[in-house]
C-alpha cells in the first residue's frame, strides 16, 4: 500500500513544532472578557448565602454570577445528571464550583473572588469506602440520583454455574487487591473560549475529546437549540479521558459570554485541573478463582467498590467495566461479578485511560502469577493454554473477533528471555545467585496481559444513530477535503483521515486536509474515548469515499474507452490494468468526473454491530473488536530503601493493523509510561477534605530519568471489524504494566505489593513481614460487608467456555 | 501597579513593551507580543512546559521578569526555525512522533537545542537528564529521546565532514 502500514509524520504535526497550533487559551477575540471560578473550600456543606454584591462593585468587573444563574442539572450520562454548573444549595467537595468573575483582567477576576463572600452550614465528610457505607453520615445526593444513601450505583451479574465450578476446582484462591486513584494529568489545562452574537448565536472553542457531548449539555443548561450552539475542539494537549466530560467553566464561560455580550475566556489553574479530575476510580477488589491442577480456570467471582467522588461523571459505566472484561482473555466458564460505586466528597472520578478495566486486570493478573507460582507452572505457558478462540463467545455474552494474545505472549517471552532458565549456563546461574544474594539490589522478571474495546459498542445516551459521520468532498483542482467530528488528542486521528483517503485515492497526503472537531462544519463523532476513533472514523470514512471512487472511474473510463473495472488509482494517476498506455491523471479524472456528476462528495457513517447479551448491562464491554497485549517487565529493588526501578518493558500489542506503525508505537510507548507511573508513583490523596498533592510537583510523575527503555513488537491480526482491519492501541497497551511490574517484584524479593502505588515504605514493610515469618504481603485485608443486590442470573451463550465436569 | 517601558530582545528582534513589572516573562511573550507557542502546565515551574533559551540557556519563563532580562537574547520556539526553514529538532520532532499532542514539544526542542549547542555527542543518557525538566504525559520520552539523537548524529556527521 502507499500510504496505509508506512511511518509517516503526523499532517498536523508541522504546525505543533513551530508553535502555531491554537490551543483554547492561544485564542483572542476582540473585547474578550477573563473569567475566573470561586470554589468550595469546604468537602460538605449546604450553601446558606452568598453576598456577591463587593465584586460586583470592584471596578473592572462586568458580570458575577451563581448557581441561580445556571440551575439546570447536567451530566455525561442521562442516568448521572447530578451536576450543577455552580452548585446552588450544596457543596459536595473542595473544589467545587460556587461563584463565576467576568472582569477585564484575571488579576481584576481574581481579586473579585476574594470578595465574594459565602456561607456554609458544614457537613459530615464522608472520605473514604467505610464512611461511604456508613448510613449514620450524611448523604451527598438526593434518592434521585443515588441508589441508596451514598451507595450510587449497584451491580450484580452472575454467570453459568459458579457452585459447581467451585466444586470442580483443586485449588480456590481467594485476595483483596487495592488500585489507587489518579488523575490525567494533561500538561494543557483546560480552558474555554465562548462568543455569543446579538442574533442568538453561540460559540465554543474548548479543549474537549467530546464536543458533541458538550454541545448536548450547553443545550440543555442554557436553554438555547442546539441548532444555535457551535462547539469546535481546538488543539488539544493532552486528554487520556480527563476532557471527556461537559464541564462547568464551558458552561459558565458561555452564560457569562451570553450575559455580557462579550467573548469570554477561562483558564483553570494547575490546582483547579486536580479538581476537575474525572481519572482514575480508586477500586477496591475480592478476587475468589477456582482452577484444576493444571491450571484451567473453573470459576471466578470478583467483587468491586469503586470510590466514587461527589458525582456521577462516566461512574455507571465505570462500575460495569470493573468487571466486564476479565472474561475476554482467558476461557472462564462460570462468572459472578458484584460492583458497587459510592459517593465521598472529593473530586468526581470518571475515565481515564482503560476506564475501569486496569484496575480489575491488576488483580487479576497478580492472581493468575499466584496461582502459577503455587502450582508450579510458567505463567507464560500456563496462560497460553487458556487463551480464548477467534470467534467465540464469553460467558457474559461478549463477542471475541480476532485474539492475538498468544503470538504477543511468545514475543515478549523470547525477547526477555522469561523463564528461560535454559538461557543461562550453570555456571552464569550460580554466579548471578552469589551476587544476587550478596547484592542490596535484587532483580526481577515479571509477565501479565490484557484486553482492551476498540470503541464503545453503545452511545452514551441511547439512539439509533451512527457513532460517526464522514463528508468527503474532492476539489477541482484536485484537494480533498475530509469532514469529520472526530477529535485528534495527540493520538493522530486527524493524520489517519487523510491517510486512509490518500491511500484509496492514490494520491499524495499533502492533498488532503482534513477538518474536525466542530459542529458546525463536521458530522458527528462521539469523541476520542474508549479507543473508537480509528475503527470507527476509518470506517466511515472508506465508505464516504467509496461512491466518488467509483465516480471518477466512470468518468475516467468514459474518456479513456474501457470498462471502469479495469481501472485503479495509483500514484496520483488513474491507471488501465490492461493497457498501460491508458490513463489519466488524478486532477483530470477528478474534472471530468465533476462535468458528468456535477458537484463531488461522499457521505459515510458508522455504527458498531449490535452485539449485546440478553442483560441490563450487557451494554458495557461490547465492541467491534478487543485489543490485546502482554507484557513483561524488568525491575531491580534496592532492598534496603525499598526503591523499585523498571528497568525495562517489553510490550507486544495486537493491534489488528497497524496503519502507521510510528503512531501506534508512540501509543504503546505513552501507555507503558502512564502504567508504570500508576504502578508506582501516581496518586491522589486526601486529608480531612483537602487533597494533599494538587500540584505537578507533589503529586508524582514519571521524568525522563524514571522512564524504562520500552522494546515495542506490533502484532498484527486483521480484524475484520477494522479499516484495513485495524484495532484500538491507545488504551490496551496500559493494562499489563502495572501488574507485570507487580509480578516481577514477587521474582526479585518474594513479596506481594497488592495495591497500587507500589512506594518503598510498601517494599520495606513487606520485607519486613517476610523477616518476621508473617505473610510477605502488603495490601488491603479485608473486604467491607457491601450490600450488593441479589444478582441477576443469565445463561453463557451456545459457544461459550464451557466447565468439563471431571470430579464425580 | 504602575506599567513600565522595558525592552526586551526575542528572537532576534527588539521589542519594546509598557506591561507591569510583575507579569512574569511567560505572560509578556504569550499576551503582549502574540508569541503563543510557548505554554504554561503549571505556572509555577514544575513542569518545564515554558522552558525558553536566554543567550542559549534554558529557563522557566512562568518564574522569569522581564524586568531582568533586558539586554538578553531570549529565544522561543518561534525563534528556531531560520525563516522558511525548520531547525533540524522541529524536522526530526514531527517525523519521528516526537510531538504527539505538542503541548510539550516547544519547552523540549528548546532544552535539546541548548544541550545540543554545548554538547556535540551526548549520550541518551545525557540527554535524558537535560530534558528530566520537561514532563510529557503523552509520548513516554521514547521517541523525543529518538528525535534529539537523531539531531545530535546529523550534527556529528556533518562536523566529521
Amino acid at each position: 500500500m502507499s500510504t496505509i502500514g508506512n511511518r509517516l509524520a503526523k499532517i498536523d504535526s508541522w504546525d505543533k513544532v513551530i508553535g502555531a497550533a491554537k490551543y483554547a487559551d492561544d485564542m483572542r477575540l476582540p473585547r474578550m472578557l477573563h473569567a475566573r471560578i470561586l470554589r468550595s473550600t469546604m468537602p460538605h456543606a449546604r450553601i446558606v448565602s452568598i453576598d456577591t454584591h463587593d465584586a460586583e462593585q470592584l471596578p473592572g468587573v462586568v458580570a458575577v454570577i451563581t448557581g441561580r444563574d445556571v440551575p439546570i442539572e447536567y451530566g455525561i450520562l442521562p442516568s448521572s445528571q447530578d451536576e450543577e454548573a455552580l452548585c446552588v444549595d450544596k457543596v459536595r467537595f473542595v473544589g467545587d464550583p460556587v461563584a463565576a468573575v467576568a472582569a477585564l483582567d484575571v488579576e481584576t477576576a481574581e481579586r473579585a473572588l476574594e470578595l465574594i463572600h459565602v456561607e456554609y452550614e458544614p457537613l459530615t465528610p464522608v472520605m473514604s469506602i467505610p464512611e461511604a457505607l456508613d448510613e449514620t453520615r450524611d448523604a451527598l445526593h438526593s434518592a434521585a440520583h443515588a441508589d441508596h444513601h451514598n451507595i450510587h450505583k449497584m451491580v450484580a451479574l452472575e454467570f453459568g454455574d459458579l457452585d459447581a465450578g467451585f466444586a470442580e476446582a483443586d485449588y480456590i484462591l481467594e485476595e483483596n487487591y487495592f488500585y489507587q486513584g489518579n488523575t490525567h494529568l494533561a500538561l494543557e489545562e483546560h480552558a474555554a473560549l465562548a462568543s455569543f452574537s446579538p442574533d442568538g448565536h453561540l460559540t465554543l472553542w474548548s479543549s474537549t475529546q467530546t464536543p458533541h457531548y458538550v454541545h448536548r449539555a450547553l443545550a440543555k443548561t442554557l436553554e438555547l437549540p442546539a441548532s444555535r450552539i457551535r462547539v469546535v475542539a481546538a488543539a488539544i494537549g493532552g486528554g487520556f479521558g480527563g476532557k471527556t466530560d461537559p464541564f462547568s467553566h464551558e458552561i459558565v464561560a458561555c452564560k457569562l459570554a451570553m450575559l455580557t455580550g462579550r467573548p469570554v475566556k477561562i483558564n483553570l489553574t494547575r490546582e483547579e485541573v486536580f479538581y476537575c479530575h474525572r481519572g482514575r476510580h480508586p477500586v477496591l477488589m475480592w478476587v475468589k478463582m477456582g482452577v484444576r491442577n493444571d491450571g484451567e480456570p473453573t470459576a471466578l467471582h470478583f467483587r468491586t467498590i469503586l470510590d466514587g467522588g461527589a458525582y456521577g461523571s462516566y461512574g455507571v459505566a465505570s462500575t460495569y467495566y470493573t468487571g466486564a472484561l476479565q472474561t475476554v482473555t482467558y476461557k472462564i466458564p462460570a462468572y459472578k461479578f458484584e460492583g458497587m460505586r459510592l459517593f465521598t466528597n472529593k473530586p468526581p472520578c470518571g475515565p481515564k485511560r482503560g476506564h475501569g478495566t486496569p484496575q480489575p486486570r491488576f488483580a487479576l493478573e497478580i492472581h493468575l502469577d499466584k496461582i502459577a507460582r503455587h502450582l508450579n507452572l510458567d505463567p507464560a505457558a500456563y496462560r497460553k493454554r487458556f487463551i480464548v478462540d477467534d470467534n467465540t463467545k464469553t460467558v457474559n455474552h461478549l463477542t471475541i473477533t480476532t485474539c492475538g494474545l498468544s503470538e504477543c505472549i511468545d514475543q515478549v517471552v523470547a525477547a526477555s528471555g522469561f523463564g528461560n532458565k535454559a538461557r543461562e549456563t550453570n555456571h552464569e546461574r550460580s554466579q548471578s545467585k552469589i551476587e544476587n544474594r550478596k547484592s542490596k539490589i535484587k532483580t526481577g522478571l515479571g509477565l501479565a496481559c490484557g484486553s482492551y474495546l476498540s470503541g464503545a459498542g453503545l452511545p452514551i445516551y441511547w439512539n439509533q444513530m451512527p457513532h460517526s459521520g464522514v463528508i468527503v468532498k474532492v476539489d477541482r483542482g484536485g484537494g480533498v477535503a475530509v469532514f469529520c467530528g472526530s477529535t485528534d488528542i495527540g493520538q493522530g486521528s486527524t493524520s489517519l483521515l487523510a491517510y486512509i483517503a490518500a491511500e484509496e485515492f492514490g494520491i499524495d497526503v499533502r492533498d488532503v486536509r482534513v477538518i474536525t472537531a466542530d459542529t458546525d462544519l463536521t458530522p458527528v463523532d462521539l469523541g476520542s474515548y474508549s479507543s473508537r476513533v480509528t475503527v470507527m472514523t476509518g470506517n466511515a470514512c472508506i465508505q464516504a469515499v467509496r461512491p466518488l471512487k467509483q465516480k471518477i472511474l466512470d468518468a475516467a473510463a468514459e474518456k479513456l474507452l474501457v470498462p471502469a473495472e479495469s481501472l485503479s488509482f495509483k500514484d496520483g494517476e488513474i491507471i488501465c490494468e490492461d493497457d498501460d498506455a491508458r490513463r489519466l491523471k488524478w486532477v483530470d479524472a477528478v474534472v471530468l468526473a465533476e462535468a458528468k456528476f456535477g458537484t463531488l462528495s461522499g457521505t459515510g457513517s458508522y455504527k458498531p454491530p449490535k452485539r449485546a447479551g440478553p442483560y441490563k448491562g450487557s451494554g458495557v464491554g461490547i465492541t467491534p473488536s478487543y485489543s490485546y497485549a502482554a507484557c513483561v517487565a524488568q525491575v531491580s529493588v534496592d532492598t534496603e530503601t525499598g526503591e523499585v526501578k523498571v528497568e525495562k518493558i517489553w510490550l507486544a500489542h495486537d493491534g489488528g493493523r497497524a496503519l502507521n506503525p510510528i503512531l501506534v508505537e508512540g501509543q504503546v510507548e505513552g501507555s507503558v509510561y502512564m502504567g508504570v507511573g500508576e504502578a508506582l508513583m501516581e496518586e491522589m490523596t486526601y486529608r480531612g477534605g483537602l487533597h494533599k498533592a494538587p500540584s505537578l510537583l507533589d503529586y508524582k510523575s514519571l521524568t525522563m530519568r524514571d522512564m524504562p527503555s520500552v522494546e515495542t513488537f506490533l502484532v498484527e491480526t486483521n480484524d475484520p471489524e477494522g479499516p484495513f482491519g485495524a484495532k484500538e492501541a491507545g488504551q490496551g497497551p496500559l493494562l499489563p504494566v502495572p501488574p507485570a511490574i507487580a509480578n516481577a517484584i514477587y521474582d526479585a524479593i518474594g513479596v506481594r505489593i497488592d495495591e497500587t502505588p507500589i512506594t518503598p515504605d510498601k517494599i520495606l514493610k513487606a520485607l519486613e513481614e517476610k523477616d518476621k515469618g508473617r505473610a510477605p504481603r502488603v495490601g488491603p485485608k479485608n473486604f467491607p460487608n457491601a450490600p450488593y443486590p441479589e444478582p441477576i442470573h443469565v445463561e453463557p451463550p451456545e459457544d461459550a467456555p464451557r466447565l468439563e465436569k471431571k470430579k464425580g | 501597579m504602575m506599567k513600565q517601558v522595558l525592552h526586551l530582545r526575542v528572537n532576534g528582534q527588539t521589542h519594546e513593551l509598557y506591561i507591569e513589572p510583575h507579569k512574569t516573562l511567560l505572560e509578556a511573550l504569550r499576551e503582549d507580543l502574540d508569541l503563543t507557542g510557548t505554554k504554561h502546565g503549571c505556572e509555577l515551574g514544575e513542569c518545564g512546559a515554558c522552558t525558553v533559551l536566554v543567550d542559549g540557556t534554558p529557563i522557566l519563563a512562568c518564574l522569569a521578569l522581564p524586568i531582568e532580562l533586558q539586554g538578553r537574547e531570549i529565544t522561543t520556539v518561534e525563534g528556531m526555525a531560520h525563516g522558511a526553514e525548520l531547525h533540524p529538532l522541529q524536522r526530526s520532532f514531527a517525523e519521528l512522533n516526537a510531538a504527539q499532542c505538542g503541548y510539550c514539544t516547544a519547552g523540549m526542542m528548546l532544552s535539546a537545542k541548548a544541550l545540543l549547542d554545548h554538547e556535540k555527542n551526548p549520550t541518551r543518557e545525557q540527554i535524558r537528564d537535560a530534558l528530566a525538566g520537561n514532563l510529557c504525559r503523552c509520548t513516554g520520552y521514547e521517541k523525543i529521546l529518538d528525535a534529539v539523537e537523531r539531531v545530535a548524529s546529523e550534527q556529528s556527521t556533518v562536523e566529521s565532514k
